[in-house]
C-alpha cells in the first residue's frame, strides 16, 4: 500500500523524532536542531539549575542573542545580561551574539544557523519566523527550554495543518505585511490556532526572501504553532553563501578570500537535499485562497491584530510616534521603502519617527547606501539593532494616551509599556508616509504631493 | 483522587483574546523572577482588582484564545503565584496552554462552561471525571492527553523531565 500523503509538519516532526512517519495528533520526543533563547537565558538557567547538572546537554545546538532590552536600560537589565554572558562562557556556547548584533530571528537567519527541513524551538513566540526557509519553528516556554538544554529534546504534538494559497500580484504599495494583516483579519487572530500554517500558491516565489520572513513571522499572530513556505533556489543560495562564509570564518583557516562559487553551489545542493515539501493531497483542516491583487493597504487598529481595516476607510488618526523595526519589518527592504518615501521630505512637526534596524548587518547595509544619513536628515532617529520598544521594555515606549503607528506584529493593550496608548500596525511604507504627514496615511498621498 | 485533580473555587471572569501583555506586562519580564515579585503584577493591565482580591483556589474563566501573544511563562506562573487553581476557557493559545500545565496549573478547554459561568460563581473542575460543575449546570470536556496527565502527576514539567533523565 502506498504511504498516505503527508504535510510538512508531519515530515518535519518525523525527521526531528527520528521516526519514519508520524500521524497528526501523535506526541513525539523531538530533538531540535537549534534551541533559541535571548535575554530570557538567565531566567531559563535558574530553572535549568534544578537538574543539578554542570553542563548543558547540547551547547553546540544552542543559539543566544541579547536583543530584547539592549543596550541595558536599567542596572537590573544590565545584571540580567551579565548573567547571560557568564552562562555562555561557562558552557562554551559559541553561537552567542552580543548587544547590538540584532534580533534573534534575523541574526540566526543571517548567520545561517538553521537549514530547511530542520526544527528550531525558541523561548520566543515569533519562532514560527523560520518558516520563511521551510524550517519548523515553534515557540516554547522557559521551563521547556530548560528541559531542552538538559535533555536535548522536548515532547511535541504533531499539529493539524492549514493551507493558505496566495495568488496574483499586489497593487502598488501593498506589501507582504498588508497581505499578512489582511489574512489575519479574514481568519481571525485564532484562525490558525495550534496549526502548522503552510503559505503556498504561485505568488510566494515572487516575494523577496525578506518579505517571506514577514509573512512567516506574522502567522504567530494567528495562533500558528509553526509557519511554512516552500523553500526554493533563492532560499538555498542565500543560506548557502552565508553558511560557507561563516564556516570559513569560524574555521582555522580564518576564511581568507572569497568562497568559491563551486563551494556555494555544493552547499546549496546539500541544503536542497534536506528540504521538506508537503505531498500533493496532504490533509489540511482547510485551504483558504487569497488574490493579492484584491488586497488593499491594510492597518490593524488597537488592540487586536485582527481588528483590521482598509487604510482608505480609517479616517484621520494623529500619530505621535511612527516606528519602523522589529523581527517583522526591520529589514533592508523596509528601510529602503522608508528611504524612498522620506528622502527630501521631513517628519511632521508633532510626530517622531523611530527606526530600529533588525540587525547590525541591516544597519551596515543601510549606512553603506547612504540611507541612514538621508533618514536622519529627514528627522528620523535610530535605535540600537534589536527589538526596540516593541514589547514595552525601553527605547521608545509610549506615554499615556499616545498613538503609535508601527511596523511590528502586535498591538495588544499595554504592549509598548503603557495600557492607555494605542498601537496601529501597518507596513513600513505606511509608517513612513504617516511620519511625513503626522497622521496615518497612504504612501501614494506622500509620493503624489 | 488527589487534591490536584479536583479544584473548587470562586470565579474571575474575562472575555476573548486576553493577551499575555495584559496578563503579565513585557516590561517586567527580564527583571522580576520570584513568585513574590511577579504575583502583584498578575493581570495588571486587564483588571487591577485581580491581584488585590484574588484568593488561593480561585479560578479564572475566559473566552477564546486566552494567553495569546508572547511566550512568557510568567503569564501562567503569575497566576500560580497567586494560588489560582485552574483556568477554564473557550480556547487557549498554545504556548500559554503548555506553560500552564507544565507548572501544574490546569488549563481546561470547555467553551460551553466558559459561556455559562458568571463572575463570582463558585465552580468545580474535576479532572478525573472531565467535568466543570457550575451553577448553570455540569459541562464535560475531553479527557486530558496522557502526556499532560503524566506531567501533572509528576508535579510539573521539570520533575517529569528529572524522572525521565534518572531513567
Amino acid at each position: 500500500m502506498a504511504a498516505p500523503p503527508r504535510t510538512f509538519a508531519q515530515k518535519a516532526l518525523a525527521r526531528a523524532a527520528g521516526l519514519a512517519a508520524v500521524e497528526v495528533g501523535q506526541v513525539v520526543d523531538a530533538r531540535p536542531d537549534l534551541a533559541l533563547s535571548h535575554d530570557n537565558t538567565a531566567a531559563i538557567r535558574q530553572i535549568w539549575l534544578r537538574f543539578g547538572r554542570e553542563r548543558v546537554a547540547i551547547p553546540e545546538r544552542m543559539a543566544i542573542t541579547l536583543d530584547h532590552a539592549v543596550p541595558a536600560p536599567t542596572p537590573r537589565h544590565a545584571q540580567n545580561h551579565a548573567e547571560v554572558r557568564r552562562f555562555v562562557a561557562e558552557q562554551g556556547i559559541t553561537h552567542f551574539y552580543e548587544v547590538g548584533r540584532g534580533i534573534c530571528h534575523q541574526v540566526f537567519s543571517e548567520e545561517a544557523l538553521l537549514e530547511p527541513g530542520q526544527l528550531i524551538l525558541g523561548s520566543d513566540s515569533h519562532t514560527p519566523h523560520f518558516g520563511w526557509m521551510g524550517a519548523f519553528g515553534a515557540g516554547i516556554g522557559r521551563s521547556e527550554m530548560a528541559v531542552v538544554w538538559a535533555t536535548g529534546e522536548l515532547w511535541l504534538r504533531v499539529p493539524e495543518s492549514l493551507r493558505i494559497e496566495l495568488q496574483g500580484t499586489p497593487p502598488p504599495w501593498v506589501s507582504a505585511k498588508d497581505a499578512a494583516l489582511h489574512v489575519i483579519g479574514a481568519l481571525g487572530e485564532d484562525g490558525g490556532l495550534y496549526a502548522s500554517v503552510e503559505i503556498a500558491g504561485e505568488a510566494v516565489a515572487r516575494f523577496s526572501l525578506e518579505s517571506r520572513m514577514a509573512l512567516a513571522n506574522m502567522m504567530a499572530e494567528m495562533g500558528a504553532k509553526t509557519s511554512y513556505l516552500e523553500p526554493d533556489e533563492a532560499v538555498f543560495r542565500w543560506l548557502a553563501e552565508r553558511r560557507v562564509r561563516r564556516v570559513a570564518r569560524e574555521g582555522r583557516s580564518g576564511g581568507d578570500g572569497e568562497p568559491s562559487t563551486a563551494a556555494i553551489a555544493d552547499e546549496a545542493a546539500r541544503l536542497q537535499a534536506g528540504a521538506l515539501y508537503p505531498d500533493p493531497g496532504a490533509p489540511y483542516t482547510a485551504t483558504r485562497r487569497f488574490d493579492l491583487s484584491a488586497i488593499p493597504i491594510t492597518v490593524a487598529r488597537p488592540h487586536r491584530v485582527d481588528h483590521t481595516i482598509e487604510l482608505s476607510d480609517l479616517g484621520e488618526v494623529h500619530v505621535d510616534q511612527a516606528f519602523i523595526g522589529t523581527c517583522t519589518n526591520g529589514r533592508l527592504e523596509d528601510l529602503e521603502i522608508a528611504h524612498r518615501i522620506l528622502k527630501g521630505r521631513r517628519v511632521a512637526a508633532g510626530t517622531r519617527l523611530l527606526i530600529v534596524p533588525a540587525s547590525s548587518e541591516v544597519l551596515q547595509m543601510a549606512l553603506a547606501r547612504g540611507w541612514v544619513e538621508d533618514l536622519v536628515a529627514s528627522g528620523a532617529h535610530f535605535g540600537t539593532p534589536g527589538c526596540g520598544p516593541c514589547m514595552g521594555n525601553h527605547q521608545g515606549v509610549l506615554a499615556p494616551g499616545e498613538v503609535c503607528v508601527s511596523s511590528a506584529n502586535r498591538n495588544f493593550r499595554g504592549r509598548m509599556g503603557e495600557p492607555s496608548a494605542e498601537i496601529y500596525l501597518a507596513s513600513p511604507a505606511v509608517v513612513a508616509a504617516s511620519a511625513v504627514l503626522g497622521r496615518i496615511a497612504s504612501p501614494a498621498e506622500v509620493m503624489e504631493s | 483522587m488527589t487534591a490536584a485533580h479536583l479544584l473548587r473555587g470562586r470565579v474571575w471572569k474575562y472575555g476573548d483574546s486576553v493577551s499575555t501583555d495584559v496578563i503579565f506586562p513585557g516590561k517586567y519580564t527580564y527583571t522580576l523572577r520570584t513568585p513574590e515579585e511577579i504575583a502583584p503584577h498578575a493581570l495588571e493591565d486587564l483588571d487591577p482588582e485581580f491581584a488585590r482580591g484574588v484568593r488561593p483556589g480561585d479560578i479564572v474563566v475566559a473566552g477564546r484564545n486566552w494567553g495569546c501573544g508572547s511566550s512568557r511563562e510568567q503569564a501562567a506562573t503569575c497566576l500560580v503565584a497567586n494560588g489560582v487553581g485552574a483556568v477554564v476557557a473557550a480556547s487557549f493559545s498554545r504556548i500559554f496552554f503548555r506553560n500552564a500545565w507544565n507548572n501544574c496549573l490546569p488549563a481546561v478547554t470547555c467553551p460551553a462552561a466558559a459561556a455559562a459561568i458568571e463572575p463570582g460563581d463558585v465552580i468545580e473542575v474535576d479532572l478525573d471525571r472531565c467535568l466543570v460543575r457550575c451553577p448553570a449546570g455540569d459541562f464535560s470536556f475531553p479527557p486530558l492527553s496522557p502526556a499532560l496527565r503524566e506531567i501533572l502527576d509528576a508535579g510539573g514539567l521539570i520533575p517529569w523531565a528529572q524522572r525521565r533523565l534518572a531513567g
